[in-house]
């Protein structure tokens, strides 16, 4: 069977020109990068070969890229970090109702040793309004933090009109712009942000690698203690053949940005038409505009995420839920429900998110596919019944 | 994650859609948390002869579910309502721990479709 991967915000294939560049780094030039001698010293011209890639990608200096274990380490060093640093300043954190847990976890941790978050709400689309954060912000504020683009919906914040907000109140400012890598552009002096996360293999490198951009001049001692890499900031010994993975594969996110993601969105649209306009009660979750060109987040009324997750697997369509029996709390996904779904709708939402290996082909498949396994599904379901009125 | 019998169950559930004759029909949990049950029963001298279910739900529920109408084919009102969610899922050759829970309700809505039937009968008896 030819399976179709539709789930590339929870990962993607690994480049295999990001490979090839990285091989050498497991065999020829294992050296540490620490190290005085020449296998130590390619190792090091390689991670900061890296670092200047990562950089340029993001309109900044080397200087201010810090390689760490990915999305949720860069999260958590930023979030913990300035928030312990700032404390005598003040305790209060604005951040938004849809971060990843990476952000909300450290700031639910926050709250228990005492700080106070402010939890903005969005809009039906998950759109933050910057001029509620405006209005949130108090003397003791000391970090804001906002999603990017969102991992579930695919909405994409207006990351520089918050920037400008934060810069004029002297807050420092914090974005996790994991999604946003290679799918959007990203510039860390147009979004007037202090730190920003980033994840390898949600671009094509490699997983269990990251950087968190810390712009010149932030408070933000280390969070790994140990050696002195990363200049005493991040210690442990370099994942070497990682972070040329990363640099590698931040690069050609970049340079094939536009193409891809004009290519990604059509498709994107094509299956959303398709779906929208075959199978009734059917909503998009998440901004019909300001949205990730790879996603398509469906509401299906009437069943069960996991339910169609399994059948969709089973014609050999991979996807992603965020329903209840998929996250393994009987609550759906925190997103859906700030969007204002019903539990009972958030059960049956379906993500699909697209890359450039996806194709035309594949996206008619799954354009019959999935409105005959909804088709079946509702048949069994108690909800949906024909000539009952159930009120959804 | 699921075994083989869940999976199977899940992609082939047995007694599938409704009773137009049903003389018990129990529903049980609710769209809130996920899983909705409902099963049709037709009860002819204390014996269930035969049975459907709809469910919302996962995996787990939809194949419990359909074991569960399997189980109780055929057998007296007393041992349906000896069949524990244990039994099901045992049946099933197991279920992963997260999804115990959604197991329970194959039990209860056997115990609400029986419930329903008994509650017609002595309705009838009264009238
Ligand atoms: C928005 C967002 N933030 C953080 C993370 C965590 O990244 P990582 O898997 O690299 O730890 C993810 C990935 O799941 C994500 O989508
Ligand atoms: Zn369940």
């Amino acid at each position: 069977m030819n399976r179709i991967y539709l789930d590339n915000a929870a990962t993607t294939r690994l480049d295999a020109e990001v490979l090839q560049q990285m091989l050498p780094y497991f065999t020829d030039h294992y050296g540490n990068p620490s190290s005085i001698y020449a296998t130590g010293r390619d190792a090091r011209k390689a991670v900061e070969e890296a670092r200047r890639a990562v950089a340029a990608a993001l309109n900044c200096t080397a200087q201010e890229i810090f390689f760490t274990s990915g999305g949720t380490e860069s999260d958590n060093w930023a979030i913990k970090g300035i928030a312990h640093t700032n404390q005598s300043k003040g305790k209060h954190i604005i951040s938004t109702a849809i971060e990843h847990h990476a952000v909300l976890h450290p700031l639910e941790d926050l709250q228990k040793q005492g700080f106070e978050v402010t939890y903005m709400p969005v809009d039906e689309y998950g759109l933050v309004n910057p001029a509620d954060i405006k209005k949130a912000i108090r003397p003791d504020t000391i970090l804001i933090s906002v999603i990017a683009a969102n991992n579930e919906i695919g909405t994409i914040q207006p990351i520089a009109e918050i920037g400008a907000i934060a810069k004029e109140h002297k807050i420092a400012f914090h974005t996790d712009a994991v999604q946003a890598i290679g799918a959007i552009p990203v510039d860390v002096k147009e979004w007037q942000v202090d730190t920003l996360s980033l994840s390898a293999h949600k671009f094509h490198g490699p997983k269990g690698v990251g950087a968190l951009y810390i712009r010149k001049g932030t408070r933000l001692p280390a969070f790994i203690q140990g050696g002195a890499q990363e200049r005493n900031r991040r210690a442990g010994t370099e994942n070497v053949p990682g972070i040329v993975g990363l640099g590698a594969a931040i690069t050609k996110a970049v340079t094939t940005l536009d193409e891809n993601a004009k290519k990604i969105a059509a498709l994107r649209d094509d299956l959303i038409n398709g779906i929208l306009k075959n199978v009734p009660e059917v909503r998009l979750n998440g901004h019909p505009i300001l949205r990730l060109p790879n996603n398509v987040n469906f509401a299906v009324k009437y069943i069960e995420g996991e339910a169609l997750l399994l059948r969709l697997d089973l014609a050999g369509i991979a996807a992603s839920s965020g329903s209840a029996c998929t996250s393994g709390s009987l609550d759906p996904s925190h997103v859906l429900l700030a969007i204002g779904l019903p539990h009972e709708i958030a059960h049956g939402s379906l993500r699909l998110t697209l890359s450039a290996d996806t194709s035309q082909e594949e996206i008619d498949t799954v354009k019959t596919e999935l409105p005959r396994i909804i088709n079946i599904l509702r048949a069994m379901s108690p909800l949906y019944e024909q000539g009952e009125s159930h009120v959804f | 994650m699921y075994s083989d019998k869940v999976m199977d169950h899940f992609n082939n559930p047995r007694n599938v859609g409704s009773l137009e004759d049903a003389n018990g029909i129990g529903e049980v949990g609710n769209a809130r948390c996920g899983d909705i049950m409902k099963m049709y029963i037709k009860v002819k001298d204390n014996i269930i002869t035969d049975v459907r279910f709809k469910t919302f739900g996962c995996g787990a529920a939809i194949a419990t579910s359909s074991m569960a109408t399997e189980m109780v084919k055929g057998k007296t009102l007393e041992e349906a309502l000896r069949i524990s969610n244990k039994a099901v899922t045992e049946a099933l050759d197991g279920l992963p721990p997260a999804k115990m829970h959604c197991s329970v309700l194959a039990e209860e809505a056997v115990h609400a479709a029986i419930a329903d039937y008994k509650a017609r009968l002595e309705q009838k008896e009264n009238e």
